[in-house]
């Protein structure tokens, strides 16, 4: 009886343990929405220092100052806005599915926006939990 | 035979606890793995991990300064 429950016990504390050890990020859904962000920073890095584009606290990308991107190269701006987001969004719930999740697709958003924010450098604008935008310093 | 004996009884609860654990457990979301994860993702999409001495720097993103006939 004790012993049962000492096996079951020590099953439960080792299930903890891996659940505490890392995620796998190592699948190639995760390694192509990898790819395309990056490739993508380099056209957005300006825009992120500028300040016409943010950092939202959902974990996306917003174009916050349109006005601040000449008119004949809005539309880029707004294909590569709607790109990193659907890569996002796309990196999210494959992180919460290749870790047999689904349901921590929204806590993995929740992290990631806010290592994004912390992350960020000088200079470039983020959304606070409460909506406000900030400009990092 | 006309009540269940202890044993069992006892039996059944370190099962319900066992069972109730483990699904605590497999929904517990790993907050600093998934930390630890999103920080390895942003480096590498931002790429603000400098390889080696000297990295890409700012120079690196400067455009030389094209001559104008």
């Amino acid at each position: 009886m004790i012993r049962l429950f000492a096996i079951l016990l020590a099953w439960a504390l080792a299930g903890a343990a891996l659940a505490q050890g890392n995620l796998d990020i190592d699948t190639p859904a995760i390694a192509q929405f990898k790819a395309g962000m990056s490739q993508r920073h380099a056209q957005l890095l300006p825009w992120y220092q500028s300040g016409a584009v943010g950092l939202t606290r959902d974990g996306g990308v917003v174009l916050r100052e349109p006005g601040a991107v000449p008119l004949a190269q809005r539309q880029a701006i707004t294909t590569l806005i709607a790109g990193e987001n659907a890569d996002r969004t796309g990196l999210y719930r494959e992180i919460a599915r290749a870790n047999g999740n689904p349901a921590w697709e929204a806590d993995i958003r929740a992290t990631f926006a806010q290592r994004w924010a912390e992350r960020a450098p000088a200079g470039w604008w983020v959304q606070n939990a409460t909506g406000i935008w900030q400009q990092k310093r | 035979m006309s009540h269940s004996r202890i044993p069992s009884r006892a039996l059944l609860a370190a099962l319900a606890t066992a069972i109730a654990g483990c699904v605590t457990i497999n929904i517990y979301f790993p907050a600093a793995a998934a930390e630890k994860a999103a920080d390895a993702i942003i480096d590498e999409v931002w790429r603000m991990r400098q390889p080696g001495p000297g990295g890409p720097g700012a120079a690196a993103t400067e455009p030389a300064k094209e001559k104008t006939p």
